[in-house]
Order: C-alpha cells, then sequence, then structure tokens
C-alpha cells in the first residue's frame, strides 16, 4: 500500500459505521410487514407497539441474512451470539431500549476490498450485529407537538462496523459503495438510500503520521455518495483548522447540513448516555449450528469477489477489468454472456467498461435496461474483429442499436455502408492515387519522419470514405514505400 | 358430592358436577360472583368484576355442555392474577400507571384456560407490577387474609391466594418470580405451584423480571393444581422465546403413586432436606419460627410413614440467594418498566413540560413506592462501572445455585422446606421495612433463580387465636412437576390441611 496522501501534514483517519435495513418481509422480531411507505402506524402490531405482555421472537430470515453477509465478507458467524437491551427513553422507542447485538456480534471481522483508480484497498470489519430499528419522531406536520410513527419500529438492520482503516473521503466513498454493491449483490438489503435502507456513519480523527489516533467526531446519516464526500472533507478541514488554530477536537455526533455544506454537533461526549447495556432476557443466546451456514453458503449467488477472480482466470482479464465488471450483478451477468457469445473477452470487456458504461453513465438506462442485447453486442464485436468493420464503425453501429434504429447488426452495417473494403486491387488503385499526389508527404517518410505516414493513412481512409481496414492500408504503404 | 355447596368443591369436582347437568354454567358463575361482590378482603380488584362479561362466557359454556363439545374446564370459574392482560377485564398490574388499561390481546395462560372452558370471574389484585411479598404495594390497596384479617396474605399473587382460601373462587391463576405463587400460597393454606421456567408461557403475562417470573395455578387441592398446570403449560414458540420445547403433558398422570415406588429409581421416594434451612437436632434457627420449625417436621414424619426416605442435602450458595435475587430482578425490572413512559398507553401526567418533564411526571405520579425503589436498584446496578460488580457478579451466582441444586438432586428425589421463616404477619408490620420484607423470600428464592419446579402445600397450623396455615414447600428438578404432585397430592390423601377453610369447615 502506498503512503497515504496528508493533507497540510495531517493523516486522515475514517472508520465507518453502516446501518443496512434487511430485505425481510416482516419485522425482527414481530410479524408486521415492513414495506415502506405505508399510512403512519399502520405497520405496527401489538409487539411493535411495546403493549404490556408482549414478547420479541426472533425473525428466521434476518439471522439467514446475517449468515450471507458473514460469508460475503470472509467474516466468521458466530456460533452462539447475544442480544442485549440498550436502554434509553425516546418517544420513538416503544420498549424504552432497542434490542441491539453488543458483546458478541453475530458477525466478526471480515474484510472489504476494492480499487481506488487502480490501486487495491482492503478495509478490515470488526463486526456486524443485528438490532432493530426505532420509529420515526415527526415535528413538522404538527404546530407544538410532534408525531410518532412506529411503522419503522422493529425493522431489522445489520450494523456494519469497520476498522479505522479509511485514509481519505474518496477512499470512503469507495469503501461505501463496495459495501452497498455486496449487500445489494447477496440480496440482503435493497440498497435504497432515499428510504434509508442503507445509512453510513463516519468516525473522522485526523493526526500528524506516527502519532496516536485523534479524537474523532461520528458524522451521522450519510445517506448519499456526493454528501459523504463533501461531509467528510468538510470535517476534515474543520478538524485541521481547529488543531492549527490550537483547539483540541472534542469527541461529539455531528450532523451535515447539504445546503451549508458543513457540519455541526448534534451533542457531545458530556451528553453521552449511559445505556445500561445488559443481556435480553426475552431472548436466548441466537445458536446457528455449522450445518446451516453450510445450507446458506450452498445457496449462495456467486461472489463478486469470487467471480472476478473466475474472470481473470477464465477470460484472461486484468484484476481491473474483472473487478469493475463485477461491480453489479446485471453487469457481470451482460459481460459474461457477450463474452461467450463473441468469443474476444478484452474486446468484450473494453466495449462494456468504456462504450457501455459512458452511454449508461450519461444518463441512458441502467444495466438492467441496456437497450442493446448482449447477443448484439457480441454482433458488433464479433464484425469487428473478423475484420468487416472498423472500431469507429462499430460505435456507429452501437448507436443505431441503442436509439433502436435497427436491431439486426448485419443489415444495419449494410444500410450504413460502413463494410470495410476488403478488396485488395481497389485499395491499392487508392493507395497509389494518394501516394502521386501527395509527392511531399512521401519524400518526408522516406526521410524517416513518422507522422508524415499517419497523413497519408488518414488521406487514404478519407478516399475510400472510411471503409479501408487501417490494418492493410498501413501494410499496403510500407510496402509501396519498401 | 352434590351437597355440598358449590363453594366448597374442588375444580375438578365442579366440572363434573358441571358436566352431570346438575347445575349449570350460569348457575355457578352467579353463585361465585354474589361470593366475590360480598367479600371484604379486597381479593378482586376494584373494577376487577364485569358479571355481564362472565354471564355471557358462562352461558356460552352451557351450550357447548349441552352440545357435549365442552373441555375439561367447560364452565369452572376461574379468577386471574390482574397481570395476566385479558381482552374482556381491564388490566392494571396492581399500578396506577395502567389504571383502566384494556389489552387487545388475551395472554397465552387466559387464553389455554379460556379454551378448556373455563369461565373467568374476574381480575385479582396483587403488588403493582408483582413487586411485593404482603401485597400491600397494590395500588388499590391491600388484600386481607381470609383467615385474620388483621394480617397480610403474603404476596405478590396475595388477590390470588385470598380468593381461593375465602372460597370466591375454586382456584386462580397467579405468577412466581422469587416466591410469589408459593409464599402466599402458604399465608392462605392453599396448594400452589410454579413450574419449570418456560413451561407457561409468558406471553401476555406483564414482565417484571423477565429471567425468573412464571406463571402457575393456585386451587386447594395438589389434584386440581395439576389438572390446571397441564391446561396453562405448553409451548409458545411463537410468542414466547423462552418458551420450553416440550410437549404439554398430564400433569395428573402420577398422582395415585406410593411413595414408597415414588423415587426415580422406581423406589421409595428420596426427600432431600437443606441442612442449612432446618437441622432436626438444631431445633429452629436461621430465623425460622419454632411453629415453622415443628409443622414442618410433622410433616416430615408423615411423608415418612408414607415410604419417603430422607437424606440432609447442602445447598452451600443458596444463602446468597437474597442479594442475587435483589440485583436481577430490579435490573430486569428498570428496563421491562421503561415502556410505561405516557407516551403510547397507561397514565399520562397531566400537568408537563418538555419531554423530560412529561417522562418524570407520567413514572412519578403512576409508579408506587416499592415499583421506583426497585426501579432505581436495578438502574444503579446494570450503570456504566457497576455491571460487572453487581449483575455479572450475580449472575456467576446464580449459575452456582443452580448447580448447587443439580448435585442435590443427584442424591434425592425432591427437596424440602419451609416456604417462609414464619406465619403471615400483620398488616403494616413490614410495610415500612422493605429489607424485612426481602429477608422473608429467603427460601422461596433459590428455586427461582435456579428455574426450578416449586410447589407449596398446607402442611399445618399455628397456635395463634386464629390458627394461621403453615406451608411446606417442595421443589423438584427441572420439569418434575409431576412427581411434585404425585408427592402433595399423597400428602393430602392422609392430612386434611388443605380441607379446612377460614371460616371453620371442611371442603
Amino acid at each position: 500500500m502506498s503512503a497515504p496522501a496528508l493533507i497540510h501534514g495531517y493523516e486522515v483517519v475514517i472508520g465507518f459505521e453502516t446501518h443496512a435495513q434487511l430485505s425481510t418481509s416482516s419485522k425482527i422480531f414481530s410479524r408486521a410487514a415492513t414495506a415502506f411507505g405505508a399510512e403512519p402506524n399502520t405497520q405496527a402490531c401489538a409487539v411493535d407497539l411495546a403493549l404490556p405482555g408482549t414478547l420479541p421472537v426472533m425473525n428466521r430470515g434476518a439471522v439467514e441474512r446475517a449468515i450471507r453477509f458473514g460469508l460475503a465478507v470472509g467474516a466468521h458467524v458466530a456460533e452462539r451470539s447475544i442480544f442485549a437491551r440498550k436502554n434509553y427513553f425516546y418517544p420513538d422507542l416503544p420498549k424504552g431500549y432497542q434490542i441491539s447485538q453488543y458483546e458478541i456480534p453475530v458477525v466478526q471481522g471480515g474484510e472489504v476490498s476494492f480499487f481506488l483508480g487502480d490501486e487495491k484497498k482492503t478495509v478490515r470489519l470488526v463486526r456486524a450485529h443485528l438490532e432493530e430499528d426505532a420509529g420515526k419522531s415527526l415535528h413538522e406536520d404538527f404546530v407544538g407537538m410532534s408525531g410518532i410513527d412506529l411503522n419503522r419500529a422493529g425493522t431489522p438492520l445489520l450494523e456494519i462496523v469497520t476498522e479505522p482503516d479509511i485514509r481519505s473521503s474518496a477512499e470512503a466513498v469507495a469503501y461505501a459503495k463496495e459495501l452497498h454493491k455486496i449487500v445489494t449483490w447477496i440480496g440482503i438489503c435493497d440498497g435504497n438510500m432515499q428510504e434509508g435502507s442503507f445509512r453510513c456513519d463516519a468516525n473522522v480523527s485526523v493526526r500528524k503520521p506516527g502519532q496516536p489516533l485523534g479524537t474523532r467526531r461520528e458524522i451521522k446519516n450519510l445517506n448519499s455518495f456526493k454528501f459523504m464526500q463533501q461531509a467528510i472533507d468538510f470535517e476534515v478541514r474543520w478538524q485541521i483548522e481547529q488543531l492549527e488554530d490550537g483547539h483540541a477536537i472534542e469527541q461529539a455526533t455531528v450532523l451535515f447540513d447539504p445546503d451549508t455544506g458543513e457540519t455541526r454537533a448534534m451533542r457531545t461526549k458530556e451528553d453521552a448516555a449511559d445505556y445500561r447495556y445488559f443481556p435480553d432476557p426475552d431472548l436466548p443466546p441466537l445458536v446457528i449450528g455449522r450445518d446451516w451456514v453450510a445450507q446458506v453458503q450452498a445457496d449462495m449467488a456467486e461472489l463478486p469477489r469470487v467471480m472476478a477472480a473466475r474472470f481473470v482466470r477464465d477470460y484472461g482479464l486484468p484484476e481491473y477489468d474483472a473487478t469493475t465488471l463485477t461491480q453489479s450483478k446485471a453487469m457481470a451477468s451482460y459481460f459474461e454472456a457477450v463474452a461467450l457469445a463473441c468469443k474476444s473477452p478484452k474486446l468484450a470487456s473494453n466495449w462494456i467498461m468504456g462504450e457501455v458504461s459512458r452511454r449508461l453513465n450519461s444518463g441512458e438506462g441502467t444495466m438492467e435496461t441496456v437497450p442493446v442485447s448482449a447477443a448484439q453486442l457480441a454482433a458488433v464485436i464479433g464484425r469487428i474483429a473478423d475484420g468487416t468493420i472498423s472500431n469507429n464503425a462499430g460505435k456507429q453501429v452501437l448507436d443505431a442499436l441503442w436509439s433502436g434504429e435497427g436491431t439486426d447488426v448485419d443489415a444495419l452495417i449494410d444500410a450504413k455502408g460502413l463494410k470495410q473494403m476488403n478488396d485488395s486491387g481497389a485499395l491499392e488503385a487508392i493507395v497509389d492515387t494518394v501516394l502521386a499526389a501527395n509527392a511531399k508527404n512521401v519524400a518526408e517518410v522516406k526521410a524517416g519522419n513518422a507522422k508524415a505516414m499517419n497523413a497519408l493513412v488518414g488521406q487514404v481512409m478519407k478516399a475510400s470514405q472510411g471503409k479501408a481496414n487501417p490494418a492493410q492500408v498501413n501494410a499496403l504503404l510500407k510496402q509501396r514505400l519498401g | 358430592m352434590s351437597q355440598k355447596e358449590l363453594h366448597q368443591q374442588g375444580v375438578a369436582e365442579l366440572a363434573a358436577t358441571l358436566r352431570s347437568r346438575a347445575v349449570s354454567a350460569v348457575e355457578v358463575a352467579q353463585h361465585f360472583l354474589q361470593r366475590a361482590q360480598a367479600d371484604a378482603h379486597g381479593a378482586f380488584l376494584p373494577g376487577g368484576l364485569d358479571p355481564e362479561v362472565t354471564l355471557a362466557q358462562a352461558r356460552a359454556a352451557d351450550a357447548r355442555l349441552a352440545a357435549g363439545t365442552g373441555g375439561c374446564l367447560e364452565g369452572v370459574p376461574l379468577a386471574h392474577k390482574d397481570v395476566f392482560v385479558t381482552r374482556d377485564f381491564a388490566t392494571t398490574a396492581g399500578s396506577k400507571m395502567l389504571q383502566g388499561y384494556r389489552s387487545p390481546f388475551d395472554a397465552t395462560v387466559v387464553a389455554r384456560l379460556a379454551e378448556q372452558g373455563a369461565v373467568t370471574l374476574g381480575k385479582l389484585n396483587c403488588d403493582e407490577f408483582a413487586m411485593g411479598s404482603a401485597n400491600e404495594n397494590s395500588a388499590y390497596g391491600p388484600v386481607k387474609n381470609p383467615w385474620d384479617a388483621a394480617r397480610i396474605p403474603g404476596g405478590s399473587s396475595g388477590g390470588s391466594a385470598a380468593a381461593v382460601a375465602a372460597g370466591l373462587t375454586p382456584a386462580a391463576t397467579g405468577t412466581d418470580t422469587g416466591g410469589s405463587i408459593r409464599q402466599p400460597a402458604a399465608f392462605c393454606g392453599i396448594t400452589g405451584i410454579k413450574p419449570t421456567y418456560g413451561r407457561a408461557s409468558r406471553y401476555g403475562m406483564i414482565a417484571y423480571a423477565s429471567s425468573l417470573d412464571q406463571a402457575g395455578p393456585m386451587a386447594r387441592s395438589a389434584a386440581d393444581c395439576a389438572t390446571l398446570l397441564s391446561v396453562m403449560c405448553g409451548p409458545d414458540l411463537d410468542r414466547d422465546s423462552t418458551s420450553l420445547d416440550v410437549p404439554a403433558e398430564d400433569f395428573s398422570r402420577d398422582l395415585a403413586r406410593p411413595l414408597a415406588t415414588a423415587g426415580k429409581d422406581g423406589g421409595p421416594l428420596t426427600i432431600g432436606v437443606p441442612t442449612q434451612w432446618l437441622e432436626k437436632e438444631a431445633g429452629p434457627a436461621h430465623g425460622v419460627s419454632p411453629t415453622i420449625y415443628d409443622t414442618f417436621w410433622q410433616a416430615m414424619d408423615t411423608l415418612a410413614g408414607l415410604g419417603a426416605r430422607f437424606k440432609p442435602i447442602g445447598l452451600p450458595n443458596a444463602d446468597h440467594a437474597i442479594p442475587v435475587y435483589y440485583i436481577i430482578a430490579p435490573a430486569e425490572a428498570s428496563s421491562n418498566l421503561s415502556r410505561f413512559d405516557g407516551v403510547k398507553f397507561g397514565h399520562r401526567a397531566a400537568q408537563h413540560g418538555d419531554l423530560l418533564d412529561l417522562y418524570k411526571k407520567t413514572r412519578a405520579e403512576g409508579f408506587g413506592d416499592e415499583v421506583k425503589r426497585r426501579i432505581m436498584i436495578g438502574t444503579y446496578v446494570l450503570s456504566h462501572g457497576y455491571y460487572d460488580a453487581y449483575y455479572l457478579q450475580a449472575q456467576k451466582i446464580r449459575r452456582l445455585i443452580a448447580n448447587d441444586f443439580q448435585s442435590a438432586f443427584a442424591q434425592c428425589d425432591v427437596i424440602a422446606g419451609p416456604v417462609a421463616p414464619t406465619v403471615a404477619w400483620k398488616l403494616g408490620e413490614k410495610a415500612d421495612d422493605p429489607v424485612a420484607n426481602y429477608l422473608a423470600d429467603i427460601f422461596t428464592l433459590p428455586a427461582s433463580l435456579a428455574g426450578l419446579p416449586g410447589m407449596s402445600l398446607p402442611c399445618g397450623f399455628s397456635a395463634d387465636a386464629r390458627p394461621l396455615p403453615v406451608g411446606l414447600q417442595l421443589i423438584g428438578n427441572y420439569l418434575d412437576e409431576a412427581r411434585l404432585l404425585n408427592v402433595a397430592h399423597q400428602f393430602q390423601q392422609h392430612t386434611d390441611f388443605h380441607r379446612r377453610t377460614p371460616t371453620g369447615d371442611l371442603t
């Protein structure tokens, strides 16, 4: 790993806590539904309301998803983990405590790897634990009062905690994106950041290289990648300024205001509550048999990192390509279909990472809804590979397919007259005409000027209306100019 | 049989009378309702009776009896301790906090009894949130002991014990966290059993200390307790994660077995007697009153005459049960009672400022002194820096106590001891001395902490001008309720303590 970039001589240290809402249809300890956007308090049952006499019963689906995550990040799935009560009073916390895992979490260790540019980074995970979400307090709609919506109370969350391994805001975003990819890839979380299904908290501190960790401030609820980077950048600048001005950093929880682009403190350590954690006597230890883990493993789709390794091994792709293509299941399966159909994996990779991604990124749809089928793209690549059309002509065909102008690759090539001139007699005639008309360039080539050669190739291509095969043109010119 | 008045009949007798159609369920319900309404012991809560609801249930029972589709308790009236939530009656847990609270569902135990045709008479007084040993902590006033109205009935299931003793109901439900079935049963001269932790569902039982709370029946005989316990227990895995996954049992199956063959090996029953509680040679010691000492050894003589053998056993860590219990139970209670915050249900302070003020005033007004005391103790022992010294340490000793019992049960089949060091004390006698109340729990707490089944049955009376009942405690190994009931029933076949009533007649 290269040395971390310093900002004004300071090293940035970031750890992440991410709350991924698990995609179960019912809540973690009750049978109420978890669907987003229902009328307030219509998805809260007696257990969620904490009515007297109610008790929590573990949702097996939530545990199964935690196991999936543990396997996906190479962590230890604990055979025995404990649910604890985190006690505090708040109106949207119906029981007066949150059930969470404290001392012994279900997922222990693991790591997340990703590319930052072309440098591979690995962030170690401390743990991932199961817990229930709280309800929502609604302060806007009620004059002088607050509304409580308990629909979200009891929604299953997996809180994923990293070591302080992240060294820049860009790395933080790359980590978050990679984690987002993993949880959506393995189907444990819908990843919808607007609806709060994937919420990140960043613990940010700065220090002079070689010094112990600085005091951290926690930026809460970063629910877009864009704000994440802005918030961390602001926070880092603010902390460095404080230190440079001789102020100490006080441990605090801060919120990012997207309107001002600033972070501001919500509470400091002095107000930190004593949560009086203790094992929840209503829930026996969560025991996960090895046979269950093996079953989950067997039922699990191929993981991104495993698939990427297979792409390197089976298709001879560079690791960067393999990692990029496994950003999403849709992209990976699209690549594989194209590669298998056109038998040119590297070309398939280049086209998907280049032309296809560029069109998608400019807002023309998503990987799930690419208007060009894998078979069509494979046909385009096939026609380039067999010399029928040039690379540039291939882009024109792709445009036509994309816009729906046509569906058959060969028909489009014919209709647009994009076929390369492979008749050597006709090409020789054009070459001779061009050589005769550009005596100055010919002389320069003979004097060793490579640029003049390019000019001649360009002239021939122009005269052939772009249909000449550039490789063939080069070969002919070299032959003629000996 | 039918010469007896209805309130002199036990559960099994009443069920048989009803099945014979000699009397209707409505007539039975009316009889008990009249007695309950006329009662002056405060066993039922104010508002705990609703004759219309009860009679509607009785009419439905009569219809099933007529159709021959009734359950094993069809038409038998029962009353419930007010910590079981009920759809048809308000549930207060003896607290102002839940005055008028109506649950949208029935507790599993209540529902299971109703499924077998039991008719609910009403809701019984108890210590607030089941915290107490004298039933003096109810927000709705104390309950008086039917044997001597100047004395406490025991607690926390004091209303249940008093109602059964006074013939207001043939049986009642109770809950036992540290002795709350056994001790009031002893003080009121009735029979009660707390099953193995996890046998009876806790769903719908308002939680005091989750790792200890267990439901159980309180009735006049071991046979009736067996009938009721068989209905009340059974897995409830979809609602209570601490429910044991063991099938419901017929706890009456071994009642008739002679003690000469009631041992685990088919030989004579071996009764273990903890030497630190009672040593015959040592005389009354360790706070045990002479009355308790005398009646205990007389009961042991009776059991010996029935073929039982005795073995002195040690429970070296059981003496720590009081401090251990009074750390663990308040710790859990402090958290369990956090939901009573004035936001969603129950009492809310009428006058309040901001949110914190709402919490403070609501809880200050809604909870009584003992509940506040335990919330404070529990909050303290769970606090940062104290958890290891108190809560964690208490859990370790709890394990040692459970281990002691396992060593003991390697040498004996059941353990016998007193239920309480004394008979029922006078109302107000210990009301201002919480520690004196706590110390009276010394003999019931160990089985609670170990999660073992325990029961209390009448074994004698004091020599007071108004004789007061004395209870015998039997503790069994895990899931060994049938053996406890077997021993108790055999004892009751040869004694009449359980048949005596405060009014002097025999049932």
